[in-house]
């Protein structure tokens, strides 16, 4: 495959949020606002390719038998950095992502991709495969966390959009409405492709994951 | 002691309940719960990884990390300590009960990155609680995990013979139909005052 052609797959043909649905947590969790969205998704870019460039090049040092606690290692690693880095450079997002910047290291679209990609390719291919598919990711959470963020708050990235002329539903930056949007979204992927998304979330890769013995949550 | 012990349970399970209020562990959410049996093995599995998981994590946290001053390892140790206590877990209940083990096994090996294992391990941490503390706030969380899924998996099975347009079966159903049940999970928010 062409590096663009891996570029482009990240990014529409297998979208990690909306076409494989994997990484729930962090998509419905942070996207409270656009910004949020833009703070989880390059974070979570920046562990991706760091990732997928080291496990590329272990690949042929790492056993079979152990390879998913290596992954899980190197992964963790990564985003032990980022933690320290969003602390103190962007102190504001650190507070608004939480919790989730620590469970980076089990979001599955991390693990997926170590699995399935850079255990099997070039560290350059597998650092594209990193930029594609974290901004695939990082597109998701801003699409979803600028509709949340619109109709919850009545705004888009900070900047008021009606004036006080409408009073914004708040319960769209709540919980539920996290959930209806992300699914009210993925309907409306489903019915602009004609497809349907197949891969169930990460018990779909539930099958996959049994197979790397190991399995994926988050 | 007792009234902060139910304090503490109604917090977990229906006020900040992990999954549906603090987005924890939304994958077997979602996965798992088609069916109300397999909700409850996946349930009691996690409840009882949960409570393992928080007891040593604070130890270790308590006796390795902050004793030597490491604490910025938190997240690789203890990932690589909640992946080690599964196994060690699975083994353990393969050698005692078979019948158990067929009933949890298969869930086992999806918890070791459950996020929710994880999370309630950090916020163990976080919020400074005591051993034993961490312990119940590792069971509750696990029974509010478990009560989720199960009233879930409830009305999941109910929507198979639902009539839904086409574009929305599968996840965005399951998602619009998880909105509405965390929807009435905010009705418990004032409960503690």
């Amino acid at each position: 495959m062409s590096l663009f052609k891996t570029f482009k797959n990240g990014i529409i043909d297998e979208n990690p949020t909306i076409k494989l649905v994997l990484g729930m947590c962090p998509t419905l969790a942070v996207t409270t606002s656009a910004i949020n969205g833009v703070g989880m998704g390059l974070s979570t870019t920046a562990v991706l390719i760091g990732s997928n460039v080291v496990i590329s090049l272990l690949r042929k040092l790492i056993p079979e038998k152990v390879r998913i606690p290596a992954f899980i290692t190197v992964i963790a690693g990564f985003v032990t950095i980022v933690q320290m880095l969003l602390k103190a450079y962007v102190p504001a997002i650190d507070k608004a992502l939480g919790i989730f910047i620590p469970l980076i290291v089990v979001n599955c679209i991390i693990l997926a991709r170590a699995e399935s990609f850079a255990s099997k390719n070039g560290p350059a291919a597998s650092a594209v495969d990193g930029i594609g598919m974290g901004l695939g990711f990082t597109i998701a959470l801003v699409a979803i966390g600028s509709v949340r963020e619109i109709l919850g708050n009545g705004s888009i990235f900070g900047i008021k959009l009606f004036a006080g002329a409408v009073s914004p539903a708040l319960v769209m930056i709540l919980p539920p409405g996290g959930f209806l949007v992300f699914g009210l979204i993925m309907g409306a992927v489903n019915k602009a492709t004609g497809k349907k998304i197949t891969m169930s979330g990460c018990a779909g890769c539930g099958g996959q994951c049994k197979k790397i013995s190991s399995g994926i949550g988050g | 002691m007792i009234s902060q012990i139910v304090t503490a349970f109604l917090s977990a399970v229906l006020i900040e309940n992990f999954v549906l209020v603090r987005f924890l562990g939304i994958c077997p959410f979602l996965g798992v719960s088609k069916k109300t049996n397999t909700a409850l093995g996946m349930g009691a599995a996690v409840v009882f990884v949960m409570a393992v998981a928080s007891a040593v994590t604070w130890i270790v946290h308590k006796q390795v990390l902050e004793a030597f001053g490491l604490e910025y390892l938190q997240t690789i140790t203890f990932i690589l300590v909640i992946a080690a206590l599964v196994q060690l877990v699975e083994m353990i209940i393969k050698k005692l009960s078979r019948a158990l083990y067929n009933a949890l096994g298969v869930y086992l090996p999806l918890i070791t990155t459950n996020c929710a294992v994880l999370g309630v391990c950090i916020i163990n941490v976080q919020k400074g609680f005591s051993f034993v503390n961490s312990l119940f706030y590792g069971i509750f969380a696990g029974a509010g995990f478990t009560l989720a899924i199960v009233l879930f998996a409830g009305i999941r099975e109910r929507l198979e013979f639902a009539d839904i347009p086409e574009s929305l079966k599968g996840f965005p159903i399951s998602l619009i139909s998880a909105s509405l049940v965390s929807l009435a999970f905010f009705g418990f928010q004032g409960l503690i005052k």
